[in-house]
């Protein structure tokens, strides 16, 4: 079977039941999108199929030979990282890093939905939803970190999304800590 | 364990009231600086341990035990393998592990499989050519069981609880008489609160691949928290001496205490790799992590408080039901904090542990605090409203001077300062008295933090090279604590050399052993074998300066001295090296360590639905030296976080039928996601523990979730008026007793 994963055409020898994750990090060593439960429940597996975020471990590879799959190691790299890839770094938007890959190809996802005007549940004017925090919190909850880096991870999307209020860019959290530690 | 030769040792058996870190000129410890992990972490290049290749790598998928007690018969091994790409199925009813490993344990946990001690104990390993096959063909291993008997409902078994042996706190402890002054005291209180059992749930799934190699030793990639004790509890577990196994934990996917100990992949993949000749990787399903390794331990805890008038306590009582697997010791700690938290006369704290047929109870983050503290701090506030007293009031009345049962100072202590201070920065003063938003029950809780704080005998060796960088080895763990960046900060400031110079090293039994990452001593740990090690190589560089050590300035690469100024690495000519090597002594005798905080939560209770939110919560903490301030900051989230699940939402339920896990995955047990959890503010303290070891620092990792869900419950309670004893607090319990809204 053939897939286009971030830009690049690969030849696999796969099982039926295999997934798109198990695809990526069993058969083709990309192993950036993380298994957590393999059951659609953590989002630690979430990957970009032609643009929209998926959760890789519930989408079988052979339904995806002709789409465009993106993986955390397609958004970028490290000394070529995608904003948000270096805005999690700056907002230690993680921990553990575990749920981190998942996080960021979500925010990708996320933030493509919210400029094409796709509302959520927390969304008061579902014409044209605006991204505040409870947005972002409300959108990214679909992936887990127990590590509990979300107030980081908000910070992080929204300095990217150029939504941020006063005090919250990493510059400025980092200058509040300074003082605070080094008084 | 330790095998040293020209180390700098040091036991801390007085205090040490120096510090290089404070002298150094680099500028690096303290700051916010940015993960050195980082880069790897955020484009998917680091490397946890299912995600090692090797050349013809087979695949294991466990096989969980499908009755509750009981013993296997017989495994039809035939069955499946003839199914497409199984290679083999083995078990080995003496060798496999039972049960997880506690944390900082040598032995090998208990073993034997063919006994069915609980619903999930894994058997057996299907080894296959991929992964699909051996999950096909473990699912349909056809199983022969006997069903025996086993407990499976706590109710059953409390008249067997027992006191269990003394393990980081007394099973049970007695001062005074608690009776006596309940009966005599003005104002008390008698109140029962209850935890469920809960999980770690880190992200990432227990994992193992095992590869043999050519002279008989054994590697295993593993997610391990502890690496040099689990080396030894694997080696134990298989036979094999110590230095026959390595460990190999470079990325670890959370831990949270549930890869303190080895767990059961781990064994079934080596062995498996032995039959079959091949590295086996072993992944568990989120499944398994729930049923086969630790949970926390539920709780029952009977909270007596009496209090004189002015509020002053003459009597804590704090006693426990907690339960485990028969045999086994470790017991929830609950009263940890409880011994050393408030003053008072007469105290009694104590654990009955009731022996049942569940998965294995555990170390999970703050063993003991976590849940104790549910009880104490709840219990506190009912105790202010019964005295009529500011709950902050109370705590800061009762604060204590000296460790009230053993009578010794504390290293450092700034409860009350953190009370202050996060009663100033949240606006306490104003906490509302029945407050209103729309449909929205408003109300604000407090509660104090405590942590034991833990040294570690650990290890690491620190090498200059000729060209002026430096590499850090130790087989210390990053379990996303930040122990890859402090470390490197601390060689930094002491060295002059900067931090993106610095190479480490970490998560590899093949480096000085050390502790490893559990009960908050990491950083102290391991930061201060690394200190040790730096203070030796400053004297080395001193010398080749001819200088004295104090005459020496070291930055940005440069050794200042005598007015000359020479490259750091010139000064090292081949290259130098030291390692370090950190002991605890007398130092925690003759002072009680704990590091100290307060938690204050607002919440919103939904007068129709009984919906909880958090609107706003912030932690102040003092826990010595921040090493880093942004990855200490981020450690606090994380244990508020916790104590918002712990309030909120995360209960594990058995069947006890069967003592089956009814909510084995991450849909059903309920973490906090990104939604449940406002931006939660930290503040740290000033604060410096000289007692606690060279760098001056205090455990950080679990202060966040000790009085976290208190505060939480405690602002639920002041918002509805209505008092849930029994956690989590979730919207059924609250709805009778919310008023209608008019
Ligand atoms: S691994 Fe796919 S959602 Fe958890
Ligand atoms: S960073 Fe550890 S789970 Fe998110």
């Amino acid at each position: 079977m053939h897939f286009t994963i971030n830009g690049r055409a690969y030849e696999a020898d796969v099982d039926i039941r295999t997934s798109i994750l198990d695809l990526c990090r069993e058969h083709l060593g990309l192993t950036g999108a993380k298994k957590g439960c393999d059951h659609g429940q953590c989002g630690a597996c979430t990957v970009l199929i032609d643009g929209r975020r998926v959760n890789s471990c519930l989408t079988l590879a052979v339904m995806h030979q002709d789409d465009e799959i993106t993986t955390i190691e397609g958004l970028g790299q490290i000394g070529d990282p995608h904003p948000l890839q270096e805005a999690f770094v700056r907002h230690d938007g993680y921990q553990c890093g575990y749920c981190t890959p998942g996080q960021i190809c979500s925010a990708v996802g996320m933030l493509d939905e919210v400029a094409k005007g796709w509302p959520s549940h927390v969304s008061e004017d579902l014409a044209a939803p605006l991204l505040d925090d409870g947005e972002i919190s409300e959108r990214m909850s679909g992936n887990l970190c127990r590590c509990a880096a979300y107030p980081n991870i908000v910070d992080a999307i929204r300095e990217v999304a150029q939504a941020e209020p006063e005090g919250r860019t990493a510059d400025e959290k980092d200058a509040a800590m300074i003082g605070e530690v080094l008084a | 364990m330790f095998g040293l030769g020209t180390t700098n040792s040091l036991t801390m058996d007085k205090p040490h009231p120096s510090s290089l870190l404070d002298t150094g000129v680099q500028g690096a410890i303290s700051r916010p600086f940015d993960r050195v992990d980082g880069p790897k972490k955020v484009s998917g290049a680091a490397t946890y341990a299912a995600e090692y290749e090797f050349d013809n790598l087979a695949y294991g998928f466990l096989v969980s035990a499908r009755i509750g007690a009981g013993k296997v018969v017989s495994i039809d091994a035939d069955a499946v393998r003839s199914l497409p790409g199984v290679i083999d199925v083995v078990w080995d009813f003496k060798r496999f592990i039972r049960v997880a490993g506690q944390g900082g344990e040598t032995k090998a946990p208990t073993q034997g499989v063919q006994e069915i001690a609980f619903s999930g104990e894994i058997i057996a390993i299907v080894v296959a050519e991929s992964y699909e096959a051996a999950r096909d063909a473990a699912l349909q291993l056809p199983v022969t069981y006997e069903a025996g008997q086993g407990v499976f409902d706590l109710a059953v078994n409390r008249d067997e609880a027992y006191t269990p042996p003394d393990l980081v706190t007394p099973g049970h402890f007695a001062q005074g008489d608690v009776d006596k002054a309940m009966a005599e005291a003005p104002v008390s209180i008698d109140v029962t609160y209850t935890t469920p059992s809960q999980n770690s749930a880190a992200m990432e799934p227990h994992a193992s691949t095992a590869v043999w190699e050519e002279d008989g030793s054994l590697t295993l990639y593993g997610a391990y928290q502890m690496p040099t004790s689990d080396a030894s509890q694997l080696a134990k577990s298989l036979g094999l001496s110590a230095k026959k196994v390595r460990i190999v934990s470079r990325y670890i996917g959370g831990g949270f205490g549930s890869k303190l100990g080895i767990a059961p992949e781990s064994v079934a993949a080596a062995i498996a790799a032995k039959q079959v000749g091949r590295p086996v990787k072993a992944v568990m399903a989120r499944q398994q992590v729930f049923e086969a390794t630790v949970r926390r331990s539920n709780t029952e805890q009977r909270l007596r408080l009496a209090a004189n008038a002015d509020g002053r306590l003459a009597a804590i009582g704090q006693e426990s039901y907690v339960s485990n697997q028969p045999g086994e010791d470790y017991f929830e700690p609950v009263g940890i904090g409880t011994h050393m938290l408030y003053a008072g006369e007469n105290r009694l704290i104590s654990h009955l542990q009731i022996p049942v047929n569940y998965v294995l109870s555990g170390s999970m983050r703050a063993p003991g605090e976590a849940v104790g503290m549910i009880g104490l701090e709840c219990a506190m506030d009912e105790l202010a409203e019964r005295l009529g007293m500011d709950p902050v009031a109370l705590r800061k009345l009762n604060d204590a001077s000296i460790d009230p049962e053993k009578g010794v100072p504390f290293s450092s202590r700034s409860l009350t300062a953190a009370l202050d201070e996060g009663a100033r920065r949240f606006g306490w003063k104003e906490r509302p008295v029945a407050r209103r938003d729309g449909e929205w029950l408003v109300g604000m809780g407090m509660a104090s933090a405590v942590r034991g704080n833990m040294l570690m005998e650990s290890s690491a060796k620190v090498e200059i090279h000729p060209d002026g960088s430096a590499t850090v080895s130790s087989a210390m763990t990053d379990i996303g604590t930040g122990s890859y960046t402090i470390l490197a900060q601390i060689a930094s400031e002491i060295l002059g050399i900067p931090v993106a110079r610095i190479t480490l090293e970490l998560g590899d039994t093949n480096a000085p052993p050390a502790a490893g990452s559990g009960g908050s001593w990491g950083a102290g740990s391991s930061g201060s074998a690394v200190y040790l090690a730096c203070e030796m190589l400053k004297d080395k560089l001193a010398k080749a300066m001819d200088v004295e050590a104090d005459a020496l300035t070291l930055k940005d690469g440069m050794a200042i001295g005598a007015n000359r100024s020479v490259s750091i690495g010139e000064l090292a000519g081949e290259g130098l090296e030291a390692t370090g090597h950190i002991k605890p002594g007398k130092q925690e005798k003759e002072t009680t360590q704990a590091s100290f905080g307060a938690h204050f939560a607002e919440v919103g209770v939904n007068m129709v639905t009984g919906e909880i939110r958090v609107r706003r919560m912030l932690g102040v903490f003092a826990a010595g030296r921040v090493l880093n301030a942004k990855t200490a900051r981020s450690q606090c989230l994380g244990g508020m976080t916790f104590g918002i699940g712990a309030a909120l939402t995360e209960e594990l339920y058995h069947d006890t039928r069967n003592g089956k896990l009814v909510n084995h995955d991450l849909a059903e047990y309920h973490v906090p996601v990104n939604a449940d959890v406002p931006q939660l503010e930290v503040h740290f303290l000033q604060e410096r523990d000289i007692h606690a070891n060279p760098i001056h620092a205090k455990g950080i990792g679990e202060l966040g979730i000790s009085g976290a869900a208190a505060a939480v419950a405690n602002a639920v309670y002041n918002a509805t008026g209505v008092r849930v004893r029994e956690f989590p607090i979730t919207l059924d319990k609250l709805l009778a007793g919310l008023p209608d809204m008019k």
